[in-house]
C-alpha cells in the first residue's frame, strides 16, 4: 500500500500533497467567484449614498447603514397596491402550491414505489421524461388551457399547476424505494391496514427527509416566481415581481434595489441552511436507472 | 408456490397458464384499484398542464391560430417560414446551441469536480462550502448584481477599476456591446448553475462504499485520480445520469438571465435565444401557431439532447 495519511474524520488513502494543494487552490478560486458577488450584493445594500456613487468604486463598505432598507420599506409604502398584498400573494402561492404538491406528489410516489400495479412503469417513465424539458415550451399552450378553464388572472393559474410538478415526486419515489422496506408494509397489509393507512401512517413517517426536500424545492420555485403570463392584475402579483419593479427603477433606487435583493435571497438561503442535511440524504437516492 | 404469492408477482404473467395476458392485467388492475385512486389526482394535473400542452403545441404548430379566429391547417408552412425566412430565428438557434453547449457540460463537470473535491472535508466544513457554491442558484434575482459589477458607467465596479488603473479612459458598455454580451451572460448563467445536479453528486459521493476504496488501495490504486476513474465514477452512475438530465434541461433555460442583464431584445440580437423568440411571438404578437412551432423546435432540442446524452452515458463502462 502506498502512502496512508489520516485526517481527523477519516482515513484517507493515496493522497499526494501536490494534489491537495492544487485542489484547495481551485476550490478557493471557485469559492471566491461564487461568493464575492453575493458578498458584494450585501455590501451594496449597506452602503450610504456617497459610497454607492464613489469613484473609484470600493468593494467594502466603510460606514455601513441600514438606510437602504428603510428606503425600501418607504418605497413599498408608495406602491399602488399595498405592499403587504404582494407579500400575502407570495405566501399564499408558495404555501398553497407546496402543500398540494406534497400531498398529491407523495401519494402518487407511494403508489409508484410500493404498489405493483399494471402501468406503473410507463407512468414513472413519463415523470422522468418530463424532467427533460422545462416549462417554457408549454407556456403558450398552457395559456390556452387556462383560458378554457377560466383561470386566467386568478391564483389558481399559479397554484394548481404547481401541484403537478414532477421533480419532488421523482425524488420522493426514489427515496421511498430505497428506504421504506416492503416487509414492513406487507405485514401491515396482512394485518388488514388499507393502502391509505400504510401510506400515511407507515411510509410517510419514514421519509421525512424527502418531505422536506419536496417542500424546499416547491417553496423555492414558487417564492422566486415573478411575473406570470397567466396573471395581469396588479393585486395578484408576487413579492418577487414587486422587487423586480423596484430594481427596474434604476439609478435612484440602486441602494434600495440591493436591499430588496438581500431580502429576497435571505429566505431561500435560510431555508436551505436549515434543511441541508435532509436534502443531501434525499439526494443520495436521486439516481436515475436507465 | 401458492396461488396467492404467484399473483403478487407482477412481472410473471407466464406463471399463470389459466388466463390470457389481458385477463391477467385486468385482474391485477382490479386488485390494485386503490393505486389508481392514489395517483389519479397528481396525474390529472400533470397531464393537463404538462402533457396536453406539449401535444397541443405540436398540433397548433401546423396551423395559423391567433387566439381570435379559427385556426387554418397549413401543414409545414410555419416550420418552412422559421427555417427559411426568419433570420432572427436562425440567430436564436445558434445562440441557444452555443449557450447550451457551453453551460451544460461546464456546469455538469464543475458540479461533479467541486462535489468530489469537497467530499473529503470535515462534515461541518463541507456543509458550509456546499452552501457557498449552491446559494447563487436558489437566490432568485441576485444575479442582477452582475449588472452592477459590469455596469456601463464609471460607477460599475469593473469599469471603475479599469479606468482607475489606466487601462481604459472611457467606460465600456458591457451589456450594450455585442462582443461582451454572450460571454458575460454565459459566465452569469454558470454562476447560477450549481443546482440540483451538484447536490445529487455530493450525496452520491457520500454513499460510495468505503470498503471499495480500501480494497482498491490494496489492489494497487495509486492515487486519487485512479480511485476516481476505477471506483468512484462506476459507483455513481445513477447520480451521474440524473445530474446530466438536470444540467442539460437547465442549460436551455437561461433566457431570463439574458433578458434581465442585456435587455429584450439584446443589442443586435447578439444573445437572442429560442426562448426569447418564443416569448416575442407567443407573449407579445399572439401568433400562436407560429410560436407553437418555435416551442416544438425548442422541445425537440431539449428532449433530443437529453435522450442522446442519456444513451451515451448508459454505454460508458459497459
Amino acid at each position: 500500500m502506498a502512502k496512508l495519511r489520516t485526517r481527523k474524520h477519516a482515513v484517507v488513502l493515496n493522497r499526494s500533497v501536490g494534489g491537495d494543494v492544487g485542489i484547495n487552490t481551485f476550490l478557493i478560486l471557485m469559492g471566491a467567484f461564487m461568493f464575492l458577488p453575493m458578498l458584494y450584493t450585501l455590501m451594496q445594500s449597506l452602503k450610504p449614498l456617497d459610497e454607492l456613487w464613489a469613484f473609484p468604486p470600493r468593494f467594502y463598505v466603510t460606514s455601513p447603514t441600514l438606510k437602504n432598507f428603510g428606503d425600501l420599506f418607504r418605497l413599498m409604502g408608495t406602491s399602488w397596491v399595498p405592499f403587504s398584498r404582494y407579500i400575502f400573494n407570495t405566501i399564499l402561492i408558495a404555501v398553497g402550491g407546496t402543500f398540494g404538491n406534497l400531498m398529491l406528489g407523495s401519494m402518487a410516489a407511494y403508489a409508484l414505489a410500493k404498489i405493483k400495479f399494471p402501468g406503473r412503469g410507463w407512468m414513472f417513465q413519463m415523470v422522468v421524461l418530463s424532467l427533460m424539458f422545462n416549462a417554457t415550451v408549454a407556456g403558450i399552450a398552457n395559456f390556452i388551457i387556462m383560458s378554457a378553464l377560466g383561470w386566467v388572472d386568478t391564483y389558481l393559474a399559479i397554484i394548481i399547476p404547481a401541484w403537478g410538478s414532477t421533480l419532488g415526486l421523482y425524488l420522493m419515489k426514489q427515496f421511498m424505494e430505497s428506504s421504506v422496506s416492503d416487509a414492513v408494509l406487507e405485514s401491515a397489509r396482512l394485518d388488514g391496514a388499507s393502502e391509505f393507512y400504510t401510506f400515511w401512517k407507515i411510509a410517510m413517517p419514514m421519509v421525512k427527509p424527502a418531505w422536506l426536500t419536496l417542500i424546499v424545492y416547491s417553496f423555492q420555485g414558487l417564492w422566486n416566481s415573478g411575473a406570470s403570463i397567466y396573471v395581469y392584475s396588479e393585486e395578484l402579483k408576487t413579492f418577487n415581481y414587486a422587487i423586480g419593479q423596484i430594481l427596474a427603477g434604476g439609478i435612484v433606487r440602486a441602494g434600495a434595489g440591493a436591499a430588496s435583493t438581500v431580502v429576497m435571497m435571505a429566505v431561500p438561503i435560510a431555508v436551505f441552511v436549515i434543511s441541508q442535511s435532509n436534502i443531501i440524504e434525499t439526494m443520495a437516492s436521486s439516481g436515475m436507472k436507465d | 408456490m401458492s396461488e396467492n404469492t404467484a399473483a403478487k408477482e407482477v412481472k410473471r404473467p407466464t406463471a399463470r397458464k389459466d388466463m390470457t395476458m389481458a385477463q391477467w392485467t385486468l385482474k391485477e388492475m382490479k386488485r390494485n384499484k386503490v393505486a389508481y385512486v392514489m395517483i389519479a389526482p397528481f396525474f390529472l394535473i400533470f397531464t393537463t398542464f404538462t402533457v396536453v400542452p406539449v401535444i397541443l403545441s405540436l398540433a397548433l404548430s401546423f396551423t395559423t391560430f391567433n387566439m381570435l379566429e379559427m385556426p387554418d391547417f397549413i401543414f409545414m408552412d410555419n416550420y418552412i417560414r422559421l427555417f427559411l425566412d426568419d433570420d432572427i430565428f436562425i440567430t436564436a438557434v445558434q445562440n441557444t446551441l452555443i449557450f447550451a453547449a457551453i453551460t451544460g457540460p461546464v456546469s455538469y463537470i464543475l458540479s461533479f469536480v467541486i462535489a468530489w473535491f469537497i467530499n473529503e472535508l470535515a462534515p461541518k466544513m463541507r456543509a458550509f462550502v456546499t452552501l457557498i457554491f449552491y446559494s447563487p442558484s436558489i437566490s432568485g434575482a441576485v444575479y442582477m448584481i452582475w449588472g452592477v459589477i459590469f455596469s456601463g458607467d464609471t460607477y460599475g465596479y469593473v469599469n471603475g477599476m479599469l479606468i482607475n488603473l489606466g487601462f481604459i479612459t472611457e467606460p465600456i458598455q458591457f451589456f450594450q456591446n455585442a462582443t461582451y454580451v454572450m460571454p458575460l451572460c454565459i459566465v452569469v448563467a454558470l454562476w447560477t448553475s450549481l443546482g440540483t445536479a451538484f447536490l445529487s453528486f455530493i450525496a452520491g459521493l457520500q454513499i460510495v462504499d468505503r470498503s471499495l476504496y480500501e480494497a482498491g488501495a490494496v489492489d494497487g490504486v495509486k492515487n486519487r485520480w485512479q480511485e476516481l476513474w476505477y471506483i468512484t465514477l462506476p459507483s455513481m452512475k445513477e447520480q451521474l445520469m440524473f445530474g446530466a438530465v438536470m444540467s442539460i434541461t437547465g442549460s436551455f433555460g437561461f433566457g431570463g438571465i439574458v433578458t434581465a442583464l442585456a435587455g429584450f431584445p439584446s443589442v443586435d440580437y447578439c444573445a437572442w435565444t429560442i426562448q426569447h423568440h418564443l416569448e416575442d411571438y407567443g407573449g407579445q404578437r399572439f401568433e400562436v401557431g407560429y410560436a407553437s412551432a418555435i416551442a416544438t423546435v425548442l422541445f425537440a432540442m431539449m428532449f433530443g439532447c437529453n435522450i442522446v446524452i442519456k444513451k451515451l452515458l448508459a454505454k460508458v463502462g459497459q
